[in-house]
């Protein structure tokens, strides 16, 4: 060790593995030419706009609204998964009821499920002669073909973000902390809402933006349910193809540019949230 | 000995069971469970449940003629293709990175993890316009790749590549936790016993990693079969030719032909569900191993 620190700075801690090199060499070609190239071709390109251009892209009406549309649809739908997923997480660590191992598998389906057949399958269901969407009618709800509709697919894309992101916090917690505070005189709800939950924070505030990241950047189930009209229902992924395929190569840059940050931002808010959750609750999320 | 007696029978007399103090009420726990259940049969289930039953609506018969049309077919055999060539490609790179960032320690690593989470947190439209910019004729490369006939966008090199790109973490992803649980003692070990460097590999790490390795490739092949956006925006839609089974899908249906695009979808969220299944098995027979990279 003395040994080691004398040598200074150093790239690599010693290792009597070998194959450091080519796996680290393999790993950072197919890294750069995968990933690094074609994303900082991207911002090359964005950047030669110019300054003007890109902003002028950028604060187009139809864009603005198309990012809020998306953005606002996600923030709602993270919420309402917040609230379930949480509830669904508690309910499947908790209780033992039959078909509870089916429901925590079907809990994934969203991961697996391609979203384009995730789309067309809510796109039926929510439309006004679909099984739910007949129900719903007559009461003048309409989902498919409006903003609802966004909103219903992405939280079909989010939920298992949240539940998978709390539920291995929620297994472990310590079951005395609550026989404490039961003995202290707490009731059920006081022990959940006081002591139960502030330590489950960071895992939720983690799956929610974990959710709102995929939300915001999500196409394959939006875009059938939406009803996609200009101002209203149309999301930002679906801007940049409208453009794209008009040949408006710059308009359909300076958008995925706008995402691409926004995408970066939220990977940022998520790191910070872990780091802090490290700091203050001891776990990673 | 009267008093002894009779405390049982009080207790019991009650007859509500006591009731631990660290779960909720009855009531309370049949509502959190009534509810939960609701949102996901209302979420999840209706909407798998609803692709089957529209793709049977009018028969088996129809079902299958849905399936062997050729447009269909050379769908199904163009994501296959691109499962088969992307995957791989993935479980190189992934065993590749999950060495090098689980069994050393170097600067930069966690930069390096970052970077490789990258294409989760990117658009998948995003993900399948940044090849458009790099490839099409307006580009640097464009003219070069044209003048040597070798075409990129709008065929299959494209989308391999957009599947690549969206697919790339995730057997990565699997592997660093798992290896970085397991640590370097086997690997020492074998290497002091005499073993050359790939032996350790292939006789020690791989039999380790087994588990996590199928479950990482699972969900790369669920997502490469699967993806939407960024392949939609490379392949150019090109009939029989660039369409994956998710764009026939979209075609099918936006051409009202409501079977058959149920047909297709039922094709593939059958995949889902075998994923689903095989995943929830070797997570519940190798949960010990799995449990490191729970989290996706």
């Amino acid at each position: 060790m003395a040994l080691t620190s004398a040598r200074g700075w150093q790239f690599r801690q010693p290792s009597v593995l070998p194959g450091f090199g080519l796996a680290l060499g393999v790993t950072l070609l197919w890294l750069t030419l995968i990933v690094l190239i074609p994303l900082s071709g991207l911002a090359w390109r964005s950047s030669a706009l110019g300054w003007q251009t890109f902003w002028s892209l950028a604060t187009d009406p139809r864009t603005l609204h198309a990012l809020w549309i998306s953005f606002g649809c996600a923030f709602l739908a993270a919420l309402v998964n917040v609230v379930f997923g949480v509830m669904l997480a508690w309910v499947l660590v908790r209780y033992r009821f039959p078909g509870r191992r089916v429901i925590d598998a079907m809990v994934d389906l969203p991961f697996a499920l391609p979203t384009a057949v995730a789309g067309i399958a809510l796109t039926t269901l929510y439309a006004p002669n679909g099984w739910i969407g007949a129900v719903l009618a007559p009461l003048g709800i309409k989902i498919a073909f409006t903003p609802a509709g966004i909103v219903v697919a992405l939280i079909f894309v989010g939920l298992p973000f949240v539940v998978r992101t709390v539920q291995p916090i929620m297994e472990e917690i310590d079951r005395e902390v609550e026989e404490a505070a039961a003995t202290l005189g707490a009731n059920r709800f006081q022990t959940v809402s006081r002591i139960l939950l502030p330590d489950l924070l960071p895992a939720v505030l983690t799956g929610f933006a974990l959710a709102l990241a995929r939300g915001v950047g999500e196409y394959g189930s939006v875009i059938f349910i939406a009803g996609n009209l200009p101002y209203v229902s149309e999301i930002a992924p679906l801007l940049i193809v409208i453009r794209l395929e008009e040949f408006n190569y710059p308009a359909a840059t300076a958008i995925a540019a706008l995402m691409l940050m926004v995408s970066f931002a939220m990977l940022l808010v998520i790191n910070l949230i872990q780091a802090w959750s490290r700091r203050r609750y001891g776990y990673g999320a | 000995m009267a008093h002894e007696a009779t405390l049982p029978a009080t207790l019991a007399a009650s007859s509500r069971p006591v009731r631990s103090a660290t779960t909720e009420s009855h009531l309370a726990r049949l509502t959190l469970i009534a509810v939960s259940l609701l949102f996901v049969a209302l979420f999840i289930l209706a909407p798998l449940v609803l692709v089957f039953a529209e793709a049977l609506r009018n028969g088996t018969g129809e079902f299958l003629a849905a399936l062997t049309d050729s447009d269909t077919l050379s769908s199904i055999r163009l994501t296959l293709l691109v499962a088969a060539i992307s995957v791989p490609l993935n479980v190189v790179f992934g065993i590749a990175a999950s060495w090098a960032i689980a069994k050393f320690e170097f600067k930069g690593k966690a930069f390096l993890t970052t970077l490789i989470d990258l294409p989760f947190s990117v658009s998948p439209v995003v993900s399948g316009l940044i090849f458009v910019l790099l490839f099409s004729s307006h580009s640097l490369l464009g003219p070069w790749l044209q003048s040597h006939g070798i075409k990129i966008l709008f065929a299959v090199p494209g989308i391999v590549l957009a599947t690549v790109f969206i697919t790339f973490p995730f057997v990565a992803r699997e592997l660093i936790p798992l290896m970085q649980e397991q640590g370097t003692a086997d690997e020492e070990a074998a290497l002091s016993l005499g073993a050359s460097g790939w032996q350790t590999f292939w006789y020690v790490t791989l039999p380790n990693i087994r588990w996590g390795l199928l479950y990482g490739v699972l969900l790369c092949n669920a997502r490469a079969m699967g993806e939407f956006g960024a392949v939609s925006v490379v392949s150019g839609h090109i009939r029989g030719v660039t369409n994956t089974m998710p764009l026939q899908v979209e075609i099918l249906y936006n051409e009202y032909s409501f079977v058959a695009a149920f047909a297709v979808a039922a094709l593939l969220a059958l995949l889902a569900l075998v994923t689903l299944v095989v995943k929830s098995l070797l997570e519940f027979r190798y949960s010990a191993q799995i449990a490191a990279s729970r989290r996706h």
